[in-house]
C-alpha cells in the first residue's frame, strides 16, 4: 500500500516511516511543511495519506487545509489526519464531502500499532476512523441523546469510530445480530432510514449532532 | 553642599541667566511670527502651511525652555497631544489638531510674560554679581589712576582712599549675594514658565492614559506572544517525543517476541526520548517562571543566569528585600534577555550586572567590555526589554558607543517588600 506522509518533526517523520515499513507500506513520500504536501498528493495519488494538521510555514492547521484541497481535486482520496488535539469543528470540515475515506486521530492513537494500521488501513478501504475523543466530544454536547438508552448510545459511539458491526459485537460481547438491531433502533429514533453503509452510518451521527 | 558647589552652581545659573535674556528677547519675535500665522491661516493652501511653520518654531522655543527646565532641575513634560498622521499635514483635520490643543494657546500665553520675567531676572541675575565684580575690580583701578574717583555702592561719588576701600568688601558681598541668588531667580523663571509650559492635570492625565494605553496593549502582546511560545514549544516539544515514546514502544511490543534485540533497542530509544520530554519540559518551566527565582528572588536567579553564560559575569547585588512577584518576573526576562543579546552581539570578554534599590526604583546595569554599538531602535531583543519593562512604568537607557563598553541600565519604580532577614 503506497503512502504519503507530511510531518514536520522529524522525530515524529522518522517514527511514522519506520513503522510504516515495518507493516509493509510503501511510503512513496514524506513531506514536512504545507506548500509541498498537496503537490505531492496529486502526484503520487496515493491509497493512503497521513497527515499532521499543523504544518509550517504557518503552523496552524495547514494540514487540514492541504487535505480538503486534495480531496476537492481527488474526491474521496483517503486521508488519515493526525493532531496533537482533536477538534469536532475539524472532523465536522473532513467529513463535509463524501466523507469516504476520512481519518481523524489522536497522534498519541500511534502507540497502540496494530490498532493504528487497522485504523490506516479501513481508511484506505474507504472507511470512516473518528478518534474517541471527537466522538465523545460531539456526544457530550448532545446529553442526553434524545430517548436513546445507554446500549444505544455506545453502539453510536461505536460506529462514530468507524467501527463494523462485527468490531462492535466483539467490543461489546454482543451477537452482530443484536448490533443490528441496536442500530435500527437507533436510526429509527434519529428518523434515518436504516443503512449498513459505514461512512453514511457516521455521517448520520455527525449530522444529527450538528442540527 | 560645600563652597565650590555653591560658587559653581551661581556661575553656571548666571551664564543661564545670559542666556535667559537673549532668549527672552526672542520670543517677542516668535510671538510676533505666531500671530501672523494665526491671521493668516484661513488663507488658503498658504495659511495651513505658514501656522504649521509658526506652530512649530513656536513649540521648539517652548521645547527649548522645557529642556533648560530639565537641566536645572525644574522638569517640565510635554503638554501636546498626540498629532493625527503625518499624511493628514495641513488638512482640516491637522488645523484642529493644533487648534483645539490647549497647550498650544498656553505656549502663546507664555510667549510675552515669559519673555518679560525671563529679561527681568535674567538682568538681576547678571547684574548683581556683575556689579559686584566690578566693587572688586574698581579698587586697583583707583589706586592705579590715584584721585581720579568714582562712585560705588553707598560711597557716591567716593571722597578718598578709605572709602574707596570699602568697595572691596561691598563688591565682595554683592558678588556673594548675586551669585546665591542666582539659581533661586533661575528656578523661579522656570517654574513661572511650568505654570503655562507644563501640561494641566487634564492634559496630565490625558498624557497618563495615552502611555497606559500604550504600555498596556503591548504587555498583553508580549503576554499572548509569550503564551503562543509556550503552546508551541509543548506542542513541538515534550508532548511530540510523548507521542514519539508511545509510538516506539508499540513497535518494540510488536516486535518483542519475533526479534527481542530489536525490541530492546528500541525500548532504549523510547527511555532516551522520554528524559528528552523531560528535559523539553524544565526548559519550558524555566522559560515560564524559573524555579529558582521563585527559590532565590531575583539577585539569586541573575546569579544562576550568569553561570549559564559563556563569558565570565560579576553580579553584585545590594537588594535588602525581595521584589513583587510580577516585577521581579519581568526584571528577571529583561535581564535574561540583555545578557543573552550580550553574548550574542557584544563579542565582550567579560561582563557585569549590577542590582540596587534606591528611592523606591530598582535599578539594574547590565554592562560589558565588548564592541559597542547596541542600538535600541534596531535590535528586536532590545525592543523586547523595554516592552517588559514599560507595563511596570519601567525605562531602559542603553550607553553604547561604537567601541564599546556598553552599559544598558533598567529602572522600575517600585517597593521593596519584606526586608531580608
Amino acid at each position: 500500500m503506497r503512502v504519503v506522509i507530511a510531518e514536520d518533526l522529524t522525530l515524529l517523520r522518522d517514527g511514522l516511516i519506520r513503522l510504516f515499513k515495518a507493516f509493509e507500506f510503501e511510503v512513496v513520500e514524506a513531506v514536512d511543511n504545507g506548500p509541498d504536501l498537496l503537490p505531492a498528493l496529486l502526484r503520487h495519488r496515493p491509497d493512503v495519506a497521513v497527515i499532521d494538521v499543523r504544518l509550517p510555514p504557518t503552523h496552524t492547521d495547514e494540514g487540514l487545509k492541504a487535505a480538503i484541497a486534495a480531496r476537492a481535486a481527488v474526491p474521496g482520496l483517503p486521508v488519515l489526519v493526525l493532531s496533537q488535539h482533536v477538534e469536532p469543528l475539524y472532523a465536522r470540515e473532513l467529513l463535509s464531502d463524501s466523507g469516504r475515506g476520512i481519518g481523524y486521530l489522536l497522534k498519541e492513537r500511534v502507540s497502540d500499532v496494530e490498532e493504528f494500521i487497522r485504523a490506516v488501513e479501513q481508511v484506505a478501504a474507504g472507511g470512516t476512523a473518528l478518534d474517541p475523543e471527537v466522538v465523545t466530544q460531539l456526544l457530550a454536547r448532545r446529553e442526553p441523546l434524545a430517548g436513546l438508552t445507554r446500549r444505544e448510545r455506545e453502539v453510536l459511539k461505536h460506529i462514530a469510530e468507524g467501527r463494523s458491526n462485527a468490531a462492535i459485537a466483539a467490543q461489546l460481547f454482543i451477537t452482530e445480530k443484536v448490533v443490528s438491531k441496536y442500530i435500527n433502533n437507533i436510526f429509527s429514533k434519529l428518523g434515518m432510514p436504516p443503512s449498513d453503509d459505514d461512512n453514511r452510518r457516521v455521517l448520520a451521527v455527525l449530522r444529527y449532532l450538528d442540527a | 553642599m560645600d563652597f565650590a558647589d555653591r560658587l559653581l552652581s551661581g556661575l553656571r545659573a548666571t551664564g543661564h541667566g545670559v542666556f535667559a535674556i537673549g532668549l527672552g528677547l526672542l520670543n517677542v519675535p516668535v510671538f510676533a511670527l505666531w500671530v501672523c500665522g494665526l491671521v493668516l491661516s484661513p488663507v488658503p493652501v498658504l495659511g495651513t502651511d505658514l501656522l504649521h511653520v509658526t506652530t512649530v518654531v513656536v513649540r521648539w522655543r517652548a521645547g527649548l525652555e522645557r529642556r533648560l527646565g530639565a537641566l536645572a532641575g525644574v522638569p517640565i513634560t510635554r503638554p501636546y497631544r498626540p498629532p493625527p498622521d503625518r499624511a493628514e499635514l495641513g488638512t482640516r483635520r491637522w488645523l484642529r489638531w493644533i487648534i483645539t490643543d490647549p497647550a498650544t494657546w498656553r505656549d502663546m500665553a507664555w510667549l510675552l510674560p515669559g519673555a518679560v520675567v525671563g529679561v527681568t531676572l535674567g538682568v538681576i541675575t547678571v547684574l548683581v554679581p556683575a556689579y559686584g565684580l566690578a566693587g572688586v575690580v574698581l579698587l586697583p583701578l583707583w589706586l592705579f589712576l590715584s584721585g581720579v574717583w568714582f562712585g560705588y555702592g553707598l560711597f557716591w561719588p567716593t571722597a578718598n582712599l578709605g572709602e574707596a576701600w570699602l568697595a572691596l568688601p561691598q563688591g565682595l558681598v554683592l558678588a556673594a549675594a548675586g551669585l546665591a541668588v542666582a539659581p533661586l531667580l533661575r528656578r523661579t523663571d522656570l517654574l513661572f514658565a511650568r505654570l503655562l509650559l507644563g501640561p494641566t492635570s487634564a492634559a496630565e492625565l490625558r498624557l497618563r492614559v495615552t502611555h497606559l494605553t500604550t504600555t498596556r496593549a503591548g504587555a498583553i502582546d508580549a503576554q499572548a506572544a509569550e503564551l503562543r511560545r509556550i503552546e508551541r514549544d509543548l506542542h513541538d516539544g515534550a508532548q511530540a517525543r510523548m507521542v514519539s515514546v508511545g509510538m516506539t514502544i508499540g513497535l518494540a511490543e510488536r516486535l518483542v517476541r519475533r526479534d527481542p534485540a530489536a525490541a530492546l533497542e528500541l525500548l532504549a530509544e523510547a527511555r532516551a526520548s522520554s528524559t528528552a520530554a523531560l528535559v523539553d519540559l524544565r526548559h519550558l518551566v524555566r522559560g515560564i517562571h524559573p524555579p529558582v527565582l521563585a527559590e532565590r528572588g531575583l539577585e539569586g536567579a541573575v546569579q544562576a543566569l550568569a553561570l549559564h553564560l559563556p563569558i565570565p559575569v560579576e553580579v553584585t547585588s545590594h537588594l535588602p528585600g525581595r521584589l513583587e512577584t510580577p516585577i521581579e518576573s519581568a526584571v528577571y526576562f529583561a535581564v535574561a534577555e540583555a545578557l543573552a543579546n550580550l553574548s550574542r552581539h557584544s563579542r565582550a570578554g567579560s561582563a557585569w550586572v549590577c542590582l540596587r534599590h534606591a528611592e523606591d526604583r530598582l535599578v539594574v546595569e547590565v554592562g560589558d567590555d565588548g564592541i559597542g554599538g547596541a542600538d535600541a531602535t534596531r535590535g528586536t531583543g532590545l525592543d523586547g526589554i523595554e516592552r517588559r519593562l514599560e507595563a511596570f512604568d519601567g525605562t531602559m537607557m542603553i550607553s553604547s558607543p561604537p567601541a564599546g563598553p556598553t552599559v544598558m541600565t533598567l529602572e522600575v519604580p517600585c517597593a521593596l517588600s519584606s526586608p531580608k532577614i
